[in-house]
């Protein structure tokens, strides 16, 4: 038994199955992306007004890393674009192209995720400390005399867990504050960036950047964690086409370039997620 | 992958050299649609007849509360623990019971058996395909829902028991009872909702693309419109609530606060979070999904009883047009309503009131898949066999239901019968004598096609009748309690809400009565379903009830392929009693 337009496209409608099958998928992946974006304009404009950190539950402005985010954002719209010279390179039969492109895009990919663990790493590793005193601060903390070191997120600290494990003082290095308009620099010139001691006592709230520490990071970690799970299977799915799977150009080069155009449609909206993400997220 | 190579090897061409396919192949993975619509209907029923014994429990609880429950209470007790001590329904396990049956009703019976069942079983045998587009995520659809449905049912037996918080799950609710069964409720969501979009992609795909030659979309029977819309429902509602499962999982584990409120209090203390969420989010996000969900629910039913009351009156459905035009209707209308289910949360007067037009908008197309149906039976020489009767009963049924939900769609009304037991008798109403109906009509109406043997009519009409009678008494006095203002989901049915001699607390034995009755009158109906499958009356041909559809012209039962010749179609689905016709019926394959 045979199915009929696995690869052949049905004369009424134009379309191969699988084509079908990805584009209903991606209206579903719409939907899903759709409903966390609007939890977030949600979640944002219902915010109180003033500016995380100085006030708890306001909005953070600026918080999140502009250039490692523009950084990312060209190396997927460049795995794009590889993408579509690979399976071009499919179509003009050259499945040496076929094969470089596909490695381009993977670097690509692996570069993003790469970037991003950089990013979350950074996030994990960064506090907000609230003082009884009413100060607030954000920056970097040490405890016992150690830096949380590469898997900072299993070594997250809270006022709780100081309180359970004896800590008795902190070092917490703050972030120079941040220059305002006009006097741009200034600032930083004064700010001497060393560790402070504080003790456990005068702390109100101590919580690192995690989804935790309010519903900015919350939907943060969730929206581009989902996305960086989808830039994975989509890379594992492409280096599985592009090397054991690629067997199938031998026996069906039709079918096997139609593949790669369905991965190539996932892998664009992959893509047109970040291009979404990126100005909700990191810009306005 | 094996089989290519095999004939490969021998030079191909060799049809004789059959490879008689192992158990495992054959029954458990396999990719064959008919045999994934059967894992899916019996797993379905299954889960059907599960939920309904939680029900059981609650409704002696409801009648009899603080009484140990006969026969398995002290069952109860020894495999639940605390929670059932005595053989007693504690309130918690009173709010777990309540929380699942709802779960399983819908997403692991109603669902897998109307969606997964009827549709894997009988869309491609309706359009001519010898498969599914996708075979082997049809599979993974099948064994994802199991999947689901083990970690629900292992969520019984962990400390404190499943999920409480009711099969809306809302938070903050949800969130701060201090047990993991809702974890395991939203994870197994996930896998649920990930298995209904296999499914759905599958199945609009495979409407799309596996029509046999000359199966024209206006030619295609009203079921598999049914199935197409209902895919649709299932593609676009579902993402937003596997959104909504993921965030409230985070805020049970890693404690965000997404669906939390600031200043939220639980046990008399604050709670230890961020704060800042909101709580109307959650109920925004589940009822997106919850009202497309409500159609999903009862579209493939009415598309089983318009095949069966065509089949059987032996005429043509009246306004076939109307009903696809319609079912389309209802398809785009079911995104925005949803809200209708959250006019007390106070959204505020102008939302309420474009929710409450969108809700009677729908209400139309509605009506004119019901009134289509009523017309078609005008005339017609109508035989009773036991498919037609629980076609016909749908009918009125879901009639009842519809229409006891337009006081629910207009929000001054609904003020005052919002979860009360009202709201319990409305979509009962629709979804038990109204979609179990229909499902229980199809399920005798293929019968014949799986097995090529009839089910027993005597047993299935007593089966007809006794669920008729029970399914009326047990959800009519509903009405009756919620208009007395008695709230759904009290752990002692509303004694200490009421003066305890007051009618509707009366009702609450009655309806624990009839619900048992109800249980009886499935015994027929499991008996007769295993022992005609060796036992029942064989059928005198491919088409036993002379039907036009395409699923009558395979062998019985289809083989692998479906088809012995690839069917062509030269007219519409219900060519019945044609004038001049030889027969009463033109099957859809026939030329002239
Ligand atoms: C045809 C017109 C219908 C209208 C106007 C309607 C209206 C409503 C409204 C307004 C509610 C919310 C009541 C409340 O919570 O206060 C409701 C509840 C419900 N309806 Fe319908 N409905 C209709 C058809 C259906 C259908 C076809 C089903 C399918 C099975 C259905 C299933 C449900 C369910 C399951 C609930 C309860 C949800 C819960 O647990 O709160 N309804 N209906
Ligand atoms: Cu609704």
């Amino acid at each position: 038994m045979e199915i009929p337009y696995t690869y052949k496209a049905r004369p009424d409608t134009g379309l191969y199955n699988a084509k079908v099958g990805i584009w209903l998928f991606l209206a579903s992946e719409i939907m899903l992306f759709g409903a966390l974006f609007s939890s977030y304009i949600l979640l944002r404009v219902q915010a109180p007004d003033g500016v995380w950190p100085e006030m708890r539950l306001g909005w953070p402005h600026g918080l999140l890393n502009i250039p490692i985010g523009t950084f990312n954002t060209v190396v997927l719209i460049s795995s794009s674009v590889t993408v579509v010279m690979a399976w071009a390179s499919l179509k003009m039969g050259k499945i040496a192209a076929f094969r470089r492109y596909m490695i381009l895009t993977l670097m690509c990919a692996f570069g993003f995720l790469g970037v991003k663990s950089y990013d979350y790493n950074e996030k994990f590793t960064h506090y907000e400390l609230r003082l009884k005193n009413g100060e607030v601060h954000t920056g970097h903390l040490e405890v016992n005399g150690k830096h949380p070191g590469f898997w900072s997120f299993a070594d997250i600290w809270n006022l709780d867990r100081l309180t359970k494990e004896k800590v008795a003082e902190v070092q917490f290095t703050a972030d120079p504050p941040k220059p305002k308009a006009g006097e741009a620099h200034a600032a930083e010139a004064g700010h001497e960036h060393v560790a402070k001691a504080i003790k456990r006592d005068e702390i109100s709230r101590l919580e690192a950047f995690i989804p935790r520490n309010h519903n900015f990071f919350a939907i943060y970690f969730t929206i581009t964690a989902l996305h960086g799970l989808h830039v994975f299977v989509g890379a594992l799915v492409m280096a599985y086409f592009a090397f054991p799977g690629s067997r199938m150009w031998r026996t069906n080069p039709e079918q096997f370039t139609n593949r790669i155009e369905v991965v190539g449609l996932f892998w664009h909206f992959v893509d047109l997620v970040w291009i979404f993400l990126f100005p909700v997220v990191y810009l306005l | 992958m094996q089989a290519t190579n095999h004939t490969a090897a021998h030079g191909g061409g060799h049809e004789a050299h059959h490879h008689e396919p192992g158990f495992m192949q054959k029954y458990i993975f396999t990719t064959d649609h008919k045999m994934i619509g059967i894992q899916y209907g019996l797993t379905a029923l299954i889960f059907l007849l599960f939920g309904f014994c939680l029900m059981l429990c609650m409704r002696w609880q409801i009648a009899h509360p603080g009484h140990p429950i006969p026969l398995v209470g002290s069952l109860l007790e020894k495999v639940l623990g605390d929670v059932a001590k005595d053989g007693k329904m504690s309130p918690d396990l009173y709010n777990s019971f309540g929380a699942m049956h709802g779960t399983i009703m819908v997403f692991l019976a109603i669902v897998p058996l109307a969606f997964g069942a009827f549709g894997n079983y009988v869309v491609p045998l309706q359009i001519g395909a010898p498969d599914m587009a996708f075979p082997r995520v049809n599979m993974a659809s099948y064994q994802f829902y199991f999947l689901g449905g083990i970690i629900m049912f292992i969520s019984f037996f962990i400390p404190g028991g499943a999920a409480q918080a009711g099969w809306t799950s809302y938070s903050p609710l949800a969130t701060s009872i201090p047990t993991h069964g809702q974890a395991f409720w939203l994870i197994g969501m996930v896998f649920l909702i990930s298995s209904s979009l296999l499914g759905a992609v599958n199945f609009i795909a495979t409407i799309i693309q596996l029509r046999a030659p000359g199966m024209t979309w206006m030619r295609l029977p009203f079921f598999v419109w049914a199935q197409f819309v209902t895919g649709f429902l299932l593609l676009l509602a579902f993402p937003p609530l596997e959104a909504a499962s993921v965030m409230q999982l985070m805020d049970n584990l890693f404690g965000t606060s997404f669906f939390l409120p600031t200043g939220l209090a639980v046990g008399g203390r604050l709670a230890d979070i961020s704060g800042g969420g909101s709580p109307l989010l959650w109920q925004h996000l589940f009822w997106f999904l919850g009202h497309p969900e409500v159609y999903v629910l009862i579209l493939p039913g009415m598309g089983i009883v318009c095949e069966i009351i065509a089949n059987n009156t032996r005429k043509t459905i009246w306004g076939y047009k109307s009903l696809v035009f319609s079912v389309l209707a209802i398809g785009f209308l079911s995104f925005i309503v949803w809200a209708h289910h959250m006019y007390l949360t106070g959204m505020g007067t102008k939302i309420s009131a474009f929710f409450q037009t969108t809700t009677m908008i729908i209400s139309i197309p509605s009506v004119i898949l019901l009134t289509c149906f009523f017309i078609s039976l005008w005339g017609g020489s109508i035989r009773f066999n036991t498919p037609m009767l629980f076609a016909l009963a749908f009918l009125p049924m879901f009639g009842i239901g519809g229409l006891t939900g337009l006081p629910l769609g207009f929000n001054a009304s609904d003020i005052y019968l919002h979860d009360s037991y009202y709201v319990i008798g409305h979509f009962h109403y629709v979804v038990a004598p109204g979609t179990i109906f229909g499902l229980m009509a199809g399920i005798y109406f293929w019968f014949p096609k799986m097995t090529g043997r009839y089910m027993n009519e005597t047993l299935g009409k007593i089966h007809f009748w006794f669920s008729l009678l029970g399914m009326n008494l047990v959800f009519a006095p509903m009405f009756i309690q919620g208009l007395k203002g008695m709230s759904r989901r009290m752990a002692d049915g509303g004694t200490t809400y009421f003066g305890a001699d007051d009618i509707a607390i009366k009702l609450n034995t009655s309806i624990t009565h009839a619900a048992v009755l109800l249980g009886l009158a499935q015994l027929p109906f499991i008996v007769n379903l295993f022992l005609s499958i060796r036992n029942g009356r064989k059928v005198e041909s491919d088409n036993p009830w002379q039907a036009t559809t395409l699923d009558w012209a395979t062998p019985t039962p289809p083989p692998h392929g479906n088809f012995a010749t690839e069917p062509i179609v030269y007219r519409g689905p219900y060519e019945y009693s044609s004038p001049g016709a030889a027969r009463d019926f033109t099957p859809q394959g026939q030329k002239v």
